[in-house]
């Protein structure tokens, strides 16, 4: 397609120019404007993958599977950065950020989109594994930005905990490679996915079975998935909270995609463990772990971040149980979740500019004295229970029923999880939202347009979803095995 | 031939993993800086073999890194930090020195049961080394665990990177970019960690993690 214009080297040389740009230019309009500029032309570039797509190199590559990641991710990128260019205002005008700051902000924000569209797009293993690393730096950075004891806490421990997962990962890739490398001979083609998925069934089970397993356990502390969720809750409350959204909604989805790709390596290799049962054991702990941590929770960030490992752990468990059933329904649920939860983050993200605080003790009767904004928060909610007809309840209940099919026990843990969770955050909404209005109150200045954008396609996916799409799904799916 | 040049690079894989048990008793911070200088010294000896031994003169560059950034550098740097804090003359708990060397050991035999195991048909020379590697990273771990320090937590994950690069260049042939991203990633790393550390200085007068966790969100 047209001799300039390349959608790939688009959509990775947007945010690496855009980050440089940012980095050099003053002013907050400006810079905002910029960034939102940046991450919608990112978001077209990728779109545009859609329609034509560049032979795979041995470092790129686009294929069905991370077509749909590279469009979920720019897309809520720059949703993410309409609404950061309202709420960063208001910090400004609060004292919270500098202006010095904020131009690193902005050059972060766009460093992290790079990075994790070259995660997704990245042939190679190696390279995926940098792009990774480059996601986690950025985004401990941005955590710690307010510079208070607590973002540098969180700050602190993502960054220790995150090294540790992503050092494991490269322990994983180190040994896949190894396990190539007597098929495959020396160098750099015994690290790309292309080539690797066409001689998986010769490689050593025994090498690849370790090397799985240091990576579900390396990309699956960058997930949050329970046991090594720890770095998560404190990392969503304490930075900004579009870095929660794109944390929630994006980064922990890059790190699950990551895991897929491995995970179509092994079964494609008749020998080496199933990963299925693995991941279906993390994926519920994650699920019941959470849900029962929803309920003592007194900060409402904190809060949405049990929430999303609770929701990384039903995906997990999805793909875990594989199928083409399955493998829809986590899909699904994955893009669901995405949208929905980067919603609440841009709710929960005004009610706290609002209210001057992020305790729940300190919320009340927020659908009187700001309308608007507690009946998204409600709205979000409902979406995030998987309340029917929105597009959560579909992909649940299809992990349910795919489930009941085939291992009815299983299915009855996941439901209670499901349930125990849904009713700890309406305990908590019903604070927040209904009752006598508490706390201090302002105004919001807020944009709605992001939020209600996303609900509103979570809604319209509940009852309606476009035929292609499901055929595009179904055949990813069927990829997935 | 073969043999000789099999048991150096064997020897030096295994004086990194006895390294690695020395960094985990040292309970002043300057003696720990000092193992881990040695630590790295011995991984740039040991990719310098490797890269002689498999004809890879990009390796070099890979020890060489580690040798200037990693044996000088860096432990300079963290010794001029140290003293700046004030707590050069601090002695740390370590959490029962016998326990942690136990521990230890029980890590270094199941890495040797899991990867002789499992690599049972990869050459042997490269077998060896994914053993030792792997222990190292995981004694690395075990520091990481054991400490309280910001510091010394920093240098038990400045050990478990080395035993990553053994594990690459131990891999005969592995691209080039992963080599130069370990370094790179070092490098940020450190950067990293320094602007926390005087972020945290300034903030609680301590780096000690547990005074921190005073701080958590939501306690009290």
């Amino acid at each position: 397609m047209m001799g300039l214009f390349e959608p790939v080297t688009a959509v990775l040389g947007i945010p690496a120019v855009a980050a440089a740009l940012l980095v050099a230019l003053p002013g907050y309009r400006l810079t905002a404007t910029l960034n939102v500029i940046a991450t919608f032309l990112t978001f077209l570039a990728a779109v545009s993958l859609f329609f034509g797509r560049p032979q795979p190199t041995p470092y790129l590559l686009v294929d069905d599977l991370n077509n749909v990641f590279i469009v979920l991710t720019t897309f809520v990128g720059f949703t993410t950065s309409v609404f950061s260019a309202s709420y960063i205002g208001h910090e400004l005008d609060i004292g919270r950020l500098t202006p010095r700051f904020l131009r690193f902000y902005h050059a972060m924000y766009q460093l992290l989109m790079f990075a994790m569209n070259l995660a997704l797009i990245a042939n190679n293993i190696g390279m995926m594994w940098v792009a990774i690393e480059l996601a986690t730096l950025t985004t401990v950075l941005m955590v710690g930005i307010y510079r208070t004891h607590e973002a540098l806490e969180a700050a602190w421990k993502y960054f220790i905990l995150g090294s540790v997962g992503i050092a494991l990962a490269l322990f994983g890739t180190i040994l896949v490679y190894m396990a190539a490398r007597p098929v495959l001979g020396e160098g750099l083609n015994a690290m790309v996915w292309t080539v690797l998925v066409t001689r998986a069934g010769a490689f050593d089970p025994a090498l690849l079975n370790v090397a799985f397993v240091f990576l579900l356990l390396g990309y699956g502390t960058k997930v949050g998935l329970a046991p090594l969720h720890a770095w998560l809750p404190d990392a969503h409350a304490e930075g900004p909270t579009p870095i929660s959204a794109v944390l929630s909604g994006l980064l922990l989805n890059v790190a699950l995609y990551a895991l897929l790709r491995f995970k179509m390596l092994l079964a494609l290799n008749p020998a080496a463990l199933a990963p299925g049962p693995l991941m279906v054991t993390m994926g519920l702990i994650s699920l019941v772990f959470a849900a029962f941590m929803l309920y003592r929770r007194r900060d409402i960030k904190r809060m949405f971040a049990y929430s999303s490992i609770e929701h990384m752990g039903i995906i997990t468990f999805a793909f875990g149980m594989g199928g083409p059933l399955a493998n829809f329904a986590g899909l699904l649920h994955m893009t669901m979740h995405s949208l929905t939860k980067s919603a609440i983050f841009f709710a929960v993200g005004h009610i706290a500019q609002v209210k001057g605080t992020q305790r729940i003790a300190d919320m009340g009767g927020l659908t009187e004295t700001n309308p608007v904004l507690g009946w998204g928060l409600v709205l979000g909610v409902v979406a995030i229970a998987g309340l029917p007809p929105l597009g959560i309840f579909m992909s649940e209940f299809l992990v349910v029923t795919s489930t009941f099919a085939r291992v009815p026990w299983l299915a009855i843990v996941l439901v209670l999880g499901i349930l125990i969770g849904v009713a700890g955050l309406f305990l908590r909404l019903n604070t927040i939202a209904f009752g006598e209005p508490r706390g201090a109150t302002a105004k919001a200045e807020a944009s709605y347009v992001p939020m209600f954008a996303h609900l509103a396609l979570v809604f319209a996916a509940g009852i309606y979803i476009p035929p292609v799409l499901v055929a595009w799904f179904e055949n990813v799916a069927k990829l997935l095995g | 031939m073969r043999g000789l040049t099999f048991d150096v690079a064997h020897l030096l894989a295994g004086t990194l993993v006895l390294v690695s048990f020395l960094e985990l008793y040292q309970d002043r911070l300057y003696a720990l800086l000092n193992m881990y200088a040695l630590h790295a010294l011995v991984l740039a000896l040991s990719v310098a073999w490797q890269a002689y031994i498999q004809n890879a003169p990009h390796l070099y560059v890979t020890a060489a890194i580690a040798l200037i950034f990693k044996a000088i550098i860096i432990p300079v740097a963290l010794h001029r930090i140290i003293v700046r804090l004030g707590i050069h003359r601090e002695i740390e708990k370590v959490v029962g020195v016998g326990s942690a060397m136990l521990l230890g050991m029980g890590l270094v035999a199941l890495s040797m049961v899991v990867m002789l195991r499992v690599t049972a048909e990869a050459d042997p020379l490269a077998r060896e080394d994914l053993a030792f590697a792997l222990a190292v990273v995981l004694l690395g771990l075990l520091m990481m665990v054991t400490r309280r320090n910001a510091v010394s937590q920093m240098v038990g994950f400045m050990s478990l990177e080395n035993g990553l690069v053994l594990a690459a260049t131990g891999a005969k042939g592995m691209p080039l970019v992963v080599e130069i991203s370990i370094a790179f990633s070092i490098l940020i790393a450190f950067i990293v960690i320094g602007i926390f550390l005087f972020c945290i200085r300034e903030r609680f007068d301590t780096v000690d993690l547990q005074a921190l966790d005073r701080f958590r969100g939501e306690r009290g």
